[in-house]
């Protein structure tokens, strides 16, 4: 979708200002954001490209005026709800009030250190040949889907240059949206400055996106 | 652990919603509130860019290594044991005379966790992640750091699953330094691209 995460290339955010020494967290409240985003996650019910998607969804003036950890959390409580493990109840009244659905697994303190250490690998084998080679020039289609998608608006309809083959991985535009795994392609691909800007690019530049091989034609 | 910040507040309407939503998900049996305290801890301790350094250094000082580095992150990366959530797809980029690396999320805040723990404000803003791929010279200029004229840039938009750790250029003056000492030069803000590796005092 074109949300308000899709942030490339668009301007008036101003300065980055870098904070020195940053520590990880800015509040007691953001250490229990993560740590209830990646326990709930835990539970199984949805996937990373799900919960990307949810945290997008947020209406744009949401979005660009809630820190990350709040985008997190109210993604997350989207999330919770749809998959029937917390109600509008239970949010207003700050406790349990209505039944959950059945997790498939809830986290333990034990098991985390090898629940982090596993991950989550998203590789998958694929069982047609890679359609592009490295080195083989290619258009990224254009195209406005209202789903999830991780081709982002500025690389659209630009030609490059596959860099590398990677592997199989899960296709986020349908895992998102619970309709499957439906491992692809994935290429390195790079574009001049001047494909992806036009006019007063830097002419030093280049950048490339991790594309599934549906979003990439010959060219 | 929890409540040691004194930037936070009971009054604070987010740090209640948080709260709320911690206490539904326990008393309905969902999350182990013990659980959040071993993540928290491992990110706050264990896991930060003091690991990246070390596979920094490591290159630095063993050609074989950095090739292997070069050729399969993941596995080079394994062999130091800092493998694990969102890293499991590692790719290595090697700064050069001619070419310096930036990595960006344009889209969320994807970023290796693995080797540099989790990432600054700024990585997830959306000033960075809207600058990044169009300015990168007024971006570096930011963090203090002007790259000559002639100097290409590639930057590295983390649209997938793979995770890219920047491997900055070995300061002169460092010959027979032991990797421990070469990791100190190593920044995390030099393994996202932002900076370069601290000349040595």
């Amino acid at each position: 979708m074109n949300g308000p995460h899709d942030l490339g290339g668009q301007m008036g955010f101003g300065p980055i200002a870098p904070e020195k020494d940053e520590p990880y967290f800015h509040a007691a409240w953001e250490r229990r954001a993560l740590g209830v985003t990646l326990t709930a996650g835990a539970m199984g019910a949805w996937s990373l490209d799900e919960s990307r998607h949810a945290r997008e969804s947020l209406h744009p003036a949401d979005y660009y005026s809630s820190s990350y950890y709040q985008i997190w959390i109210k993604a997350l409580e989207t999330l919770l709800k749809r998959h029937g493990f917390v109600s509008d109840r239970d949010l207003a009244a700050g406790k349990a009030v209505d039944p959950a659905a059945t997790p498939k697994r809830v986290l333990k303190a034990e098991n985390v250190p090898a629940v982090l250490a596993k991950g989550g690998p998203c590789d998958r084998p694929v069982s047609t040949p890679a359609r592009f080679s490295a080195g083989g020039r290619v258009r990224t289609k254009n195209f406005h889907p209202t789903g999830h998608t991780r081709l982002p608006r500025y690389a659209r309809g630009k030609r490059g240059i596959v860099e590398a083959v990677r592997d199989g991985f899960v296709f986020p535009d349908s895992n998102a949206h619970g309709k499957g795994e439906n491992p692809q392609w994935v290429y390195t691909v790079v574009f001049e400055g001047a494909e992806i800007w036009g006019e007063g690019a830097d002419p030093t530049l280049t950048v490339s996106i991790d594309a599934w091989e549906s979003y990439l034609e010959p060219a | 652990m929890s409540h040691d910040h004194d930037h936070d507040n009971e009054l604070d309407p987010f740090a209640a919603r948080v709260r709320a939503l911690e206490t539904i998900l326990t008393e309905k049996g969902l999350i182990d509130p013990a659980a959040i305290d071993v993540i928290v801890d491992t990110y706050e301790t264990k896991i930060g860019p003091r690991n990246g350094a070390r596979v920094v250094a490591k290159a630095w000082a063993d050609a074989g290594f950095a090739a292997w580095l070069k050729r399969d992150a993941t596995a080079a990366i394994e062999s130091l044991s800092y493998a694990g959530r969102q890293g499991e797809h590692m790719q290595a980029v090697f700064n050069s005379e001619e070419t310096h690396n930036l990595v960006v999320c344009t889209l969320c805040s994807c970023y290796p966790w693995s080797v540099l723990g989790l990432p600054p404000v700024w990585y997830k803003a959306p000033p960075y992640r809207s600058r990044a791929v169009i300015d990168p010279r007024g971006v570096l200029e930011e963090f203090g750091l002007a790259l000559p004229g002639t100097t290409k840039i590639r930057v590295w938009d983390s649209t997938a699953e793979l995770r890219y750790l920047v491997v900055p250029m070995r300061p002169g003056g460092t010959e027979g330094w032991s990797e421990e000492r070469l990791a100190d030069l190593v920044s995390r803000d030099a393994m996202i691209g932002t900076a370069l590796a601290r000349e040595p005092a």
